[in-house]
C-alpha cells in the first residue's frame, strides 16, 4: 500500500505534449504537483491528476471531510486551480469534485476505456465557456415612510396597515421586476447561448445578498459572443429598481462537461 | 485581465484580492462536472453531494449539529405522547 491515490481533476487535450511543462510547480490537492496521465499511441487527450493521501480519501475519511466546510473550500479552490490553469491553455472537461482512483494505471484505463467519448465532448466545448447569471430580488424590508405630510387622521392600526400594504406592493413590484430581467434576459442570451443549464437558487450561509437569489444560471457561450453576451446580459435589468443581475465567469465548462440530452434546457441535479 | 471566474469586480474589493465566491465554485464542482465511478470503496457518483453541500451552506456546522446525515429539515418530533 502506497498510502496515496490518484486524484483526477479533468480531461484535457494536449495536442503538442507541452501541457504537462507548462503546469509546472503547479500546486493542486494537498499541495500536491499534478501530472497528465496519458494512454499509449499518440492521444492528445490527458487526465490531469495528483497524488493525495489516502487516509483523507476514504469513505468514511470523505464523508466525514465532505460535511466540514473548510476542507470542502480547500480541496474546491486547489481543484479549481488546476482547472483554471487547464482551461487557459486548453479545452478541459472538469471532473466532479473528489474523483479518486488506486493509482495512475486505473487512471489509464479508465482513460482508454472512454477516450472516444471524451474527445467528442472535448471537441463539442472547444473554444467555449460558462458564464454563470443570477438574478436577485432586493425587496424593501422596511418600506419607506409615505411622502408628504403625515396622516394624523389614520388610527394607529390603520396607519400600520396601511404602511404593511405598502410593503406587499414593493414586494410584489420586486418580484414583478425579477421576471421582466428573466424575460429580457432569456431574449439577451438567444443569439449567443448553445445551452443551458438551471442551478439551484443559492440561499444558506454562503449566499452573498444583498437580496435573494432568484435565477442561478449557467449558459455556454462560444468564446467569440463571450463579452458581448456578458455585456447584454448586465443591461438586463437596468431601470429596473429591487432587481440585481450578476455575472460570474467566465467559467471553465464545468456545468457542460457531461453532454447534455437533445432537449435544450437541463435542470442540474437537484 | 479580470481573473476568471471572479465575481463581478465592486468599487470596495480591492482587484488581487478578489476571490471566487465559494458558493458559485460549489455549485459547478458539487453539480456539475463529469462524473466517473473511480475506485473508491464507496464512490463519489454515491454520495449525494448535493445533499452534503445543502447542508454544509444551509445548516451551520457546529457543536449542536453532529451525527452524520440528519435530513436538511429534520421534522420537529414531538413525544409527549400521553
Amino acid at each position: 500500500m502506497t498510502g496515496t491515490v490518484a486524484y483526477a481533476y479533468a480531461v484535457a487535450r494536449d495536442p503538442d505534449g507541452s501541457l504537462e511543462e507548462a503546469l509546472g510547480g503547479l500546486p493542486g490537492v494537498a499541495d500536491a504537483p499534478v501530472r497528465l496521465v496519458r494512454t499509449g499511441g499518440r492521444g492528445d487527450v490527458v487526465v490531469a491528476v495528483s497524488q493525495v493521501p489516502e487516509r483523507d480519501f476514504e469513505e468514511g475519511a470523505l464523508r466525514a471531510h465532505l460535511e466540514d466546510l473548510d476542507w470542502l473550500e480547500g480541496v474546491a479552490r486547489a481543484h479549481h486551480r488546476v482547472i483554471e490553469a487547464l482551461a487557459a491553455r486548453t479545452t478541459v472537461l472538469p471532473l466532479r469534485l473528489a474523483t479518486v482512483y488506486l493509482d495512475e494505471e486505473r487512471v489509464r484505463l479508465m482513460l482508454e476505456e472512454r477516450l472516444a467519448a471524451f474527445a467528442d465532448r472535448l471537441s463539442a466545448l472547444d473554444a467555449h465557456v460558462e458564464w454563470g447569471v443570477k438574478l436577485y430580488v432586493e425587496a424593501p424590508a422596511e418600506a419607506a415612510p409615505q411622502a408628504g405630510a403625515p396622516e394624523p387622521d389614520l388610527s394607529p392600526g390603520r396607519a400600520y396597515l396601511r404602511r404593511r400594504g405598502a410593503q406587499r406592493h414593493a414586494r410584489e413590484d420586486a418580484y414583478r421586476d425579477a421576471e421582466e430581467a428573466a424575460r429580457r434576459i432569456d431574449a439577451a442570451v438567444r443569439p449567443y447561448a448553445v445551452d443551458r443549464v438551471q442551478h439551484r437558487p443559492q440561499q444558506g450561509e454562503l449566499a452573498r445578498g444583498p437580496g435573494e437569489n432568484v435565477v442561478n444560471d449557467a449558459y455556454l457561450v462560444s468564446q467569440e459572443h463571450a463579452e458581448s453576451f456578458r455585456a447584454d446580459v448586465l443591461r438586463a435589468a437596468e431601470g429596473l429598481p429591487g432587481v440585481r443581475v450578476e455575472v460570474t465567469g467566465p467559467w471553465a465548462p464545468y456545468s457542460f462537461a457531461t453532454p447534455t440530452e437533445a432537449e435544450p434546457l437541463r435542470r442540474a441535479a437537484q | 485581465m479580470r481573473a476568471a471566474g471572479g465575481p463581478p469586480a465592486r468599487a470596495d474589493e480591492p482587484l488581487p484580492d478578489r476571490q471566487i465566491a465559494l458558493i458559485d465554485l460549489l455549485d459547478r464542482l458539487l453539480s456539475g462536472g463529469v462524473v466517473l465511478t473511480g475506485d473508491l470503496v464507496l464512490s463519489i457518483a454515491d454520495i449525494d453531494l448535493v445533499r452534503i453541500s445543502l447542508r454544509a451552506l444551509i445548516v451551520s456546522i457546529s457543536e449542536q449539529n453532529p451525527g452524520p446525515w440528519p435530513s436538511v429539515t429534520a421534522a420537529l418530533r414531538d413525544d409527549d405522547d400521553r
